[in-house]
């Protein structure tokens, strides 16, 4: 292997991938002030994929590849999906068995800092 | 046909028949440089580790009835007014892209063999990963010594809240700091020109490091900080 076969493209696609990753960065801390639920989720996980995706593919060159190395670095990662599911799963059915028979309560709600530091922002009401 | 193999072996078909060529063809499989399938392999054995942690937590998430402080004002910074949300760490989001991108170039300038713009370039990106990692030591004080917040517990709700907290941002800033000397050097012995002779496979190689370092921030940042 001759010492100049590694991934070499031209400046621009940095430039334009660096200010895409800027403004989906600030799509997704745009959507801190979204009210909570299923548009602000898909939302954050869309910039957050999006945001994957680029770096992988273009910074970390995986795009020009080949399908071997691709297949390796993105195949075994599969896997994590099933203990996302299988633990998702299993933390649903503890909360419910802890609320159901261990009387804890469903709707509590934590103390905002308003409410353990008081001082400066007691004004902010919630 | 021993001239036709010989073809084939410069120029290696792409796609999934390249895939099953490389696989099946009783040589080395992946076609870079050693240096480069290593710190792949570390990078993917790397994302298992920080898929465990950020499952747990999604499991404590789950499983705890307590109820989950409020990350949101939790991580919130007042300058002189009321406090903006998650302001630092939108500013350490950015820290990182811009450090990914500097990076980028850095990599790119190693193979136009650019000796001194890629090692300023390195250098550049390791000073804003030291900030990264300042501004961190910023947030961990603030929250130990002025929220209260501590591995076994916290004034706000869940305990498991700073446990967790510690342990994945810690953990990235491990990383982060280890990068940054990693860089450093590298960066020196791009400046010295000890690769001259080997190629600069190696400044891309620092650069998925670096570039991971910012891929674990994106999870981080949806899942901890935006949850």
């Amino acid at each position: 292997m001759s010492a100049e076969a590694g991934q070499q493209h031209p400046l621009g696609i940095y430039y334009k991938v660096w200010i895409l990753l800027f403004v989906l960065s600030a799509f997704s801390y745009a959507t801190d002030f979204l009210e909570e639920g299923v548009f602000r989720w898909f939302l954050i996980l869309l910039f957050m994929m999006l945001k994957a995706g680029f770096i992988v593919a273009i910074f970390m060159h995986a795009f020009w590849e080949r399908m071997a190395l691709v297949f390796t670095i993105l195949g075994p990662p599969i896997a994590l999906l099933f203990l996302i599911g299988f633990l998702g799963v299993e933390g649903q059915y503890t909360w419910d068995t802890r609320v159901e028979y261990r009387g804890h309560d469903p709707n509590a709600q934590p103390l905002s800092v308003a409410d353990v530091h008081g001082g400066g922002h007691e004004e902010e009401a919630h | 046909m021993t001239d036709t193999a010989a073809t084939e072996a410069l120029a290696p078909q792409s796609g999934v028949g390249g895939l099953v060529d490389d696989w099946s063809a009783d040589k080395q499989t992946y076609h870079v440089p050693w240096g480069k399938a290593m710190m792949w392999i570390f990078l993917v054995s790397d994302t298992f580790i920080f898929t465990c942690f950020l499952t747990s937590y999604m499991n404590v998430r789950w499983t705890t009835a307590e109820p989950w402080p409020y990350a949101s004002e939790i991580f919130a910074l007042s300058f002189g007014g009321d406090p903006i949300p998650l302001i630092l760490i939108a500013i350490m989001t950015f820290i990182l892209i811009t450090s990914s991108g500097t990076m980028a170039l850095a990599v790119n300038f190693g193979y136009r063999r650019d000796r001194k713009k890629t090692a300023i370039l390195m250098a550049i990106t390791a000073a804003f990963g030291a900030s990264f990692v300042g501004m961190q030591a910023f947030e961990w004080t603030k929250l130990i010594v002025e929220e209260g917040i501590r591995p076994w517990g916290n004034p706000f709700g869940a305990p498991q809240f700073g446990s967790v907290f510690f342990m994945i941002t810690g953990f990235h800033g491990l990383h982060v700091s280890a990068g940054v000397i990693y860089l450093l050097i590298v960066a020196n012995k791009v400046r010295k020109g000890d690769y001259e002779k080997k190629g600069y496979e190696i400044v891309e190689i620092a650069g998925l490091y670096w570039h991971f370092v910012d891929l674990v921030w994106v999870f981080i940042f949806a899942f901890f900080y935006l949850w």
